[in-house]
């Protein structure tokens, strides 16, 4: 009764391609910018603003990249931690080596390096596959924050190891370093998940959606019917990482400000980024936004339940983060694997006939 | 719906008594041998298919029916002998590269893209027409959103052919068994292949669906003049969908012609009555 | 012969006591592998959790006080006793039995159709909550394990050792916790091999392991052999953990050793028991001697955090299957 689609003809492939065919859903995204764009910003606490919405703004960059290579193409990684890593020293690499550059095009530029990572360490997946692929990625992981740690040429030889983002603006206004704004930072970070999300949408409907959809399905009958299976693998593995490497760069020069690369990007990220998508679902641009919510969300609000206001030590409520975790993880992959983008959907169909069953 | 076309062994195009032209040989096989390690599946075969025809390829169970199949496909390529497409020594090529000439098939198993709704599975048999890169595919607006919409066209009128409207947003997993082999119809159809490939289309269907997808097929060559192999186990469809037959049993040819005259055929006889080889 | 070559000898041999320690943690990989087809992600919480265990009855603490104290307010922390250590073990041993038949009961079953990266991933969900309910039973804190095992360098063996090499070598440094280790860890693997090929139990996970429907057919309970076989692994687990813990402690990082059996794995395949125990001592031995040879002297140390990975992932592109592993065939 509320979710109606009746009387809502699609006369043109063009209108029944669109992103929200439904009305209702249209004027719900059009709310949820306007929440985005404007309430949030101007209602938002610095605590929230530092603890949920920023990270969840870059993560979200994170999730779709890594939805992109393992819930559309099918390559599981688990080396999301260490692309992040390359896009952030990328990003400090350049930030410090042209002092003059725009604080944008460093971070579109690390984005790239990190694309072209990205693309050596898919090649092998053309041979390896499935979970000895995700194994593989596993050593990248290793190997990455190794190097990260060891080689001095990413840290310009400072003692501590730690990587600093220099200070930069964008229209007058600080973004990176001590000095750094919360609003600004907030819209820039804004501003790139709008347009890739835009963008990541656009490419996963069309002919490279399909492409990846069909390598994840049944790689061999995808290449008898005409999919260049090297080409299709190393596409996703270049756009999945282009993303994961803009993320990385977002969070070392605009949220954390300093990096160590063994804390910031271990392998506890590239679970977070992992666990993201499989809660948030598999295969959707929507889904990895809700994934990155939820598991930026979820340890905040624990938190304030259990701490601030039952007055529970902080290591019981990170245990108790860990149970939920791994318990929704398990929970979502018997009941649901496409995850909550799935839910939310069987949900809107079942409105759609309300108050009827069927 | 019977066909009496008199068979030529010359290289001439001839006209069928229903009306449908059928060309030189574009397809031809030479002294094909294929082994797996010690096994032989194929041993010296050699016959041609003809522009416009169809044309059967049936045997016992175990005949290496497939493996022939696949070798035509290019999926595997045969130790000894040649492959002739459209006049030319095909060289070893991947399959996608195949699947760009203009060949496409349907497999015994249904090999659909289960993650998918009917309507992107077919969808995916354009991928070979569809040229946009991936920045053009990003803006979306402009020449990739025509494209798309261009070759989504082309796939409504294969989805009008085969009467599927109703499921196009389905996912195919949830079809049953006849439609979802219909839908494989379709997206080896989207590809508008110069030769389509059929491995056992029939395969588990009831006499219904049988007469539909006969139906189907002889559309589809009389229509589009698409040249067809396929492999079939029902030899009352053989008999009356098929141009000519090619006979296999234990990896080798033992007849080649038309219906008729394989019917009367005695090796295939034998074969099909399982009488001892000695 | 120089120091310099004794000083050698005695990282190969430590690499060889690492390498058996290895392949022990290796072994409960294979074992759920070859009978269910799952990587167990959480082999290495598994250990913690077990080591964790045993310690607790040991000391007689409180399962999950911390979460009482909390939410009642209440000040309690142990029961009081001390339990010897073989009950403890027993005990503990009982624990990983009763989690395999609920993982068996509670996840397994229910993706049984699923292809293995799902099932991997599931066992990742499983050790996160694992690892998060351990903390919330037995604290998070470091706990230090003694089961009897006696430790510090052999002086036996050094002494007896010293003749070689000159003034320079004061003979072989080894660790009588690593020997003793070394020595249980090689009749725990002799064990299972020869209960998986002489008793009827070990054929029962034999025929699993080759071909679920036969093995259905002929009468083979696969829930019953899954839940045997997660208590295997599981007592695998347990022996793993009272070698690391007595080491070095009880702590988060005894989980991440499984992390180091990954390579182990690649090297000697996933699915054979010799090749556990080969890769393990390979890796073992190559990782101290690269980094003795090579990684201290010229790349500047710590270079056993990725020599393992790196020589699987060379593995891995030229022989996915390992040493010893069954070839990977796929068919359209």
């Amino acid at each position: 009764m509320f979710y109606r689609e009746v009387g809502e003809f699609k006369t043109s492939y063009r209108s029944d391609q669109q992103t929200f065919p439904i009305a209702l859903d249209r004027t719900g995204f059009l709310v949820t910018l306007a929440f985005a764009f404007v309430i949030i910003p101007l209602t938002m606490s610095e605590y929230w603003a530092q603890a949920v919405f920023l990270p969840f703004l870059i993560f979200g960059i994170a999730a779709i990249g890594l939805n992109i290579l393992t819930g559309y193409c099918g390559q599981v990684s688990l080396g999301s931690g260490g692309f992040m890593a390359v896009g952030a020293y990328s990003c400090y690499k350049l930030m410090t080596g042209f002092p003059d550059m725009n604080i944008v095009v460093c971070i579109l530029l690390s984005g790239g390096v990190t694309a072209f990572v990205g693309l050596l360490f898919g090649l092998p997946s053309l041979r390896i596959k499935g979970f000895y692929l995700a194994v593989a990625t596993l050593a990248a992981q290793f190997f990455l924050v190794w190097m990260f740690n060891k080689v001095g040429w990413f840290y310009n030889y400072s003692a501590s190891g730690q990587i600093t983002a220099p200070e930069r603006e964008i229209f007058g206004f600080i973004v990176t370093g001590a000095k750094a704004e919360t609003l600004p930072v907030y819209y820039v970070c804004l501003v790139m998940l709008f347009s890739l999300a835009i963008l990541a949408r656009n490419l996963t409907r069309g002919a490279f959606g399909r492409k990846w959809m069909a390598i994840r399905d049944m790689d061999i009958a995808a290449e008898i019917i005409g999919v260049n299976p090297l080409m299709a693998k190393l596409t996703a593995f270049a756009v999945s990482s282009f993303y994961v490497g803009i993320s990385g760069a977002l969070l070392f020069a605009l949220y954390l400000g300093a990096v160590e690369v063994g804390e910031a990007f271990s392998i506890q990220k590239s679970f977070l980024i992992l666990f993201m998508i499989i809660i948030g679902g598999l295969g959707s641009i929507f889904g990895s936004l809700v994934g990155a919510a939820f598991m930026i969300g979820m340890p905040v609000l624990l938190k304030n339940l259990l701490v601030t206001n039952l007055g529970w030590p902080g290591d019981i409520a990170a245990h108790l983060e860990f149970m939920i975790v791994g318990l929704l993880i398990v929970v979502f992959l018997i009941l649901e694997p496409h995850g909550l983008a799935m839910l939310w959907r069987i949900i809107k169909e079942k409105l759609r006939i309300w108050p009827f069953a069927h | 719906m019977s066909k009496k076309a008199e068979s030529r062994n010359d290289s001439d195009s001839y006209v069928t008594a229903d009306g449908r032209t059928i060309g030189p040989a574009v397809m031809e096989m030479r002294n094909i041998t294929l082994r797996f390690g010690g096994v032989v599946a194929i041993s010296d075969i050699s016959f041609d298919i003809r522009e416009g025809e169809i044309r059967a390829i049936i045997g016992p169970n175990g005949a290496g029916k497939s493996s022939m199949l696949n070798v035509i496909n290019g999926f595997y390529h045969p130790q000894e002998g040649e492959v002739l497409y459209k006049g030319e020594v095909r060289k070893p090529m991947k399959p996608y590269q195949i699947a760009h000439q203009g060949i496409a098939r349907t497999f015994q198993n249904i090999a659909l893209f289960k993650g998918m709704t009917t309507l992107d599975n077919i969808m995916t048999g354009r991928l070979t027409h569809m040229k946009q890169g991936m920045i053009s595919q990003m803006i979306w607006k402009g020449k990739a959103e025509r494209e798309e919409i261009e070759n989504r066209a082309i796939v409504e009128k294969v989805i009008d052919f085969l009467e599927i409207q109703s499921i196009r947003k389905t996912p195919v997993g949830r079809l049953p068994y006849g439609l979802q082999k219909r839908v494989e119809l379709g997206r080896a159809l989207a590809a508008e292949p110069s030769l389509l490939l059929l491995d056992e289309p029939m395969a588990g269907m009831n006499v219904e669906e049988k007469e539909d997808m006969s139906r189907f097929i002889l559309d589809v060559n009389d229509e589009f003049g698409t040249t067809i192999a396929l492999i079939e186990h029902d030899m009352g469809v053989v008999m009356d969908l098929a141009d000519r037959v090619v006979v296999m049993d234990y990896g080798r040819k033992i007849g080649d012609g038309t219906p008729d005259e394989v019917r009367n055929n005695q090796d295939v006889i034998d074969a099909y009555l399982g009488v001892s080889h000695d | 012969m120089s120091a310099e070559f004794f000083f050698g000898v005695e990282v190969f041999l430590n690499g060889l006591m690492a390498g058996v320690m290895y392949s022990l943690v290796a072994l409960g990989f294979v074992l759920i592998f070859k009978a269910s087809g799952i990587f167990n992600y959480a082999q290495g919480i598994m250990a913690l959790f077990a080591a964790m265990t045993l310690v607790g009855f040991q000391e007689g603490q409180i399962p999950f006080a911390h979460l009482f104290n909390a939410m009642f307010g209440m000040e309690m922390h142990h029961f009081g006793w001390h339990m010897n250590a073989f009950f403890a073990i027993i005990l503990a041993l009982g624990v990983m039995v009763l989690f395999a038949i609920l993982v068996e009961k509670l996840i397994l079953k229910h993706l049984v159709n699923q292809e293995p990266i799902i099932l991997f991933m599931a066992t990742i969900g499983l050790a996160y909550f694992m690892e998060g309910f351990g903390d919330l039973m037995w604290g998070s804190n470091v706990k230090k394990l003694d089961v009897g095992i006696p430790q510090g360098g052999n002086f036996w063996i050094e002494e007896n050792t010293a003749f070689l090499g000159g003034d320079a070598f004061y003979g072989f440094y080894l660790d009588t916790l690593d020997i003793y280790a070394t020595v249980i860890a090689t009749v725990l693997v002799v064990s299972l091999v020869l209960f998986s090929q002489y008793t009827k139990t070990g054929r029962a996970l034999r025929a699993v392991a080759d071909d679920h429907q036969a093995a259905l057919s002929v009468g083979i309970s696969l829930r019953a052999i899954w839940v045997i076989v997660w208590a295997i692994a599981g007592f695998v687990a347990l022996v793993a953990g009272i070698m690391w813990g007595a080491k070095s402690g009880v702590q988060f990082s005894l989980s991440l050793i499984a992390l180091k059996a990954l390579p182990v794995l690649m090297l000697g395949g996933f699915t054979s028991i010799p090749g556990a125990i080969i890769g393990g001592l390979i890796i073992g031995v190559g990782e101290k001697m690269f980094e003795f040879l090579i990684g201290a002297p010229l790349l500047g140390g710590a270079t056993e955090n990725w020599f393992a990975y790196m020589v699987a992932l060379v593995f891995l592109v030229f022989r996915p299957q390992g040493l010893f592993g069954e070839k990977i065939i796929e068919r359209v």
